[in-house]
């Protein structure tokens, strides 16, 4: 028999996780005010003292392992060469790391943008640009942008492989940090991820965690191992396929609506699911993530009300009985703020709203329109979310809820907006005890029990 | 080794020929970037950026080649490729037409080479070798 802990140091709370491998259950959960900015152990210790008192004595675990978005996560620059090529790898690339991207950079890199990277303190740069043996010019231009302003910050190369040696004389020449690893599109339309994510994640192990004071946590526990989005996103894929004879829920979105950002992930085949259409564009993964920086129950409360349209913020002001542009000022400047009443129930409620349509619009795939000889036929960029059969919710606002399904049931499909796969009566299941990122640290280890506890602990949603 | 990108323009869905060229081309020692078929001139010209192309091929069979084709010099000037070497051929306009004048149309599009329908690659390949200085 073993015990483990799963620790998630959030922008907000530090989560624990107790875990029983015998019982193959969760023994207790906890959680305390992340402290990053002073000692970050502070705030692990406060955490892991209610534990003990849940439980009712102290245990010791076998293995600790955490994750951590803490002091705004990881913050990345993509840059590439044309924005629906290489740009658009490197996005994603930096997606499924568990990344942010703060800043997309197409063609050659201008003294302005060098210093957006400085002003947002962004945490890695990814520079890619050029199939192997195309373009090489631009990704040395850009290279040496970077060199010749004397950034500190940790450039990983996945560009064209052609230029590698150039690449990696410009950077001891101006000692930089840079890594050098596979192209993200060695040939045209074909994404080769793997490689630039595993180097992101080593960055983020060998200096971010240092940089954002968690470092210090490392006596206390065994490891720090993901970036919290990364480890939802096996958790996701995990319980999306299933593992060896324990079968998995099939295809599934996953909305995760938190202070700051809304993470969107989608575990489906990108195949085209029906045969009057064109698949256009990049190729999609089977686990996709986008967060959407700008769509956040308090931090971003500025951000939901720019995502709406004049038109759209009079509809819900008239439908809903509200002021709304009013309301999201005064959460974001008070963004402890906590629903008491009816009145703040109902706000939180059309926030969260907000945040799971325009998240899904922003990922869904979408079909175009186009006439040709043969009559009409679609284009489909993206991918079909139409036969999704589940949509789970995690994050604060939905957990504390009392209406989940009200908020959640805004993925589905719209009259308004035929063109959008959204999904189309899918059945609805909520993280009420916030152990995605949990489990997915769990699944590390040992992936059988981290399923068999998800699918005891996320329960269908009541309508 | 010279890079050509090819594929068929617009709404277009003529497969067979454009896998006769990757073919031929291919043996003949270029790098071949097939983009395939229902290609936007948007994504001929992503293709050439991203692979440093030496030349566009376009092919169209379906009659509509003159409308795809449509300002796609201008975009080649707009996105820094002003310069390179777009050939066209099949069957590229509506009707049989005096394809002297149908040559000249292209031509001022700002295609350096139209070639009429059923002109099989082996018979454009020396134009190839020539506008790529071999």
């Amino acid at each position: 028999m073993s015990r483990y802990l799963m620790i998630d140091f959030g922008s907000t709370f530090t989560k624990l996780t107790a875990i029983d491998t015998e019982t193959e259950d969760i023994i207790a959960t906890a959680n305390s005010f992340t402290t990053v900015a002073t000692d970050i152990t502070v705030g692990y210790e406060n955490a892991l003292r209610e534990l003990y008192s849940k439980i009712g004595k102290e245990i010791k675990f076998d293995k600790i392992i955490g994750c951590s978005s803490a002091a705004g996560g990881l913050k990345m620059a993509a840059v590439g060469l044309v924005d629906e090529l290489t740009l658009e790898a490197a996005k994603r690339v930096c997606l499924g790391a568990g990344a942010k991207v703060e800043l997309a950079f197409s063609h050659h890199l201008t003294s302005d943008d060098i210093k957006s990277i400085i002003d947002k303190k962004i945490d890695i740069i990814l520079l890619a640009g050029g199939t192997d043996g195309g373009n090489s010019e631009c990704v040395l231009f850009n290279q040496r942008k970077l060199a010749e302003s004397g950034l500190k910050t940790p450039v990983v190369y996945a560009g064209n492989k052609n230029c590698a040696d150039e690449i990696r004389a410009i950077a001891e020449e101006y000692g930089m940090d840079e890594y050098i690893c596979g192209n993200v599109m060695p040939k045209l339309n074909v994404l080769k991820v793997d490689e630039a994510r595993d180097k992101i994640r080593e960055i983020f192990l060998k200096n971010i965690i240092e940089a954002k004071g968690i470092k210090k946590i490392e006596r206390e526990i065994d490891k720090v191992i993901l970036p919290t989005p990364e480890a939802v996103l096996h958790a996701a894929e995990l319980l999306s396929k299933g593992y060896m004879h324990e079968s998995g829920l099939g295809e599934i979105v996953l909305v995760d609506i938190g202070g700051a950002t809304t993470d969107f992930y989608s575990m489906c085949s990108a195949s085209a699911k029906r045969s009057d259409v064109i698949l256009k564009g990049l190729e999609e993964p089977y686990a996709k993530r986008t967060v959407e920086g700008d769509l956040g129950m308090r931090y971003s409360a500025l951000g939901v009300l720019g995502a709406l349209t004049a038109e759209e913020i009079r509809v819900y002001d008239e439908d809903e009985g509200v002021d709304l542009e009013k309301e999201l000022l005064f959460r974001h400047e008070h963004v402890d703020n906590i629903p008491t009443n009816e009145h703040e129930e109902q706000i939180d409620r059309i926030m969260g709203q907000i945040c799971v349509d325009k998240s899904i619009e922003r990922h869904v795939g979408k079909m175009e329109e186009m006439y040709t000889p043969m009559g009409l036929v679609y284009y489909q960029y993206g991918k079909d979310l139409s036969q999704i059969r589940y949509v789970i919710g995690t994050g604060g606002v939905l957990v504390r809820s009392k209406h989940p399904y009200e908020i959640l049931k805004k993925v589905e499909y719209d009259m308004s907006k035929p063109l959008e796969l959204r999904p189309r009566r899918p059945g609805y299941m909520l993280d009420a005890d916030y152990i995605l990122a949990a489990m997915g640290l769990l699944s590390e280890i040992d992936p059988l029990l981290a399923l068999k506890i998800m699918k005891k602990h996320i329960k269908p949603i009541n309508n | 080794m010279k890079t050509i990108v090819i594929g068929v323009i617009g709404a277009d869905v003529h497969a067979v020929g454009n896998k006769i060229i990757e073919y031929v081309l291919k043996k003949e020692g270029y790098n071949v970037v097939n983009i395939g078929v229902l290609s936007s001139q948007e994504d001929f010209i992503n293709a050439a950026i991203e692979t440093n192309a030496d030349m566009i091929l376009v092919s169209s069979l379906y009659g509509h080649g003159e409308i795809d084709c449509r300002g796609m010099r201008e975009k080649c000037v707009e996105a820094g490729i002003g310069d390179i070497p777009m050939l066209v051929g099949g069957n590229i306009v509506v009707g049989k037409q005096d394809f002297d004048e149908v040559r000249e149309r292209f031509i001022k599009m700002g295609f350096n080479r139209a070639y009429p329908p059923g002109t099989p690659i082996e018979k454009t390949l020396p134009d190839i070798k020539e506008i790529l200085g071999e």
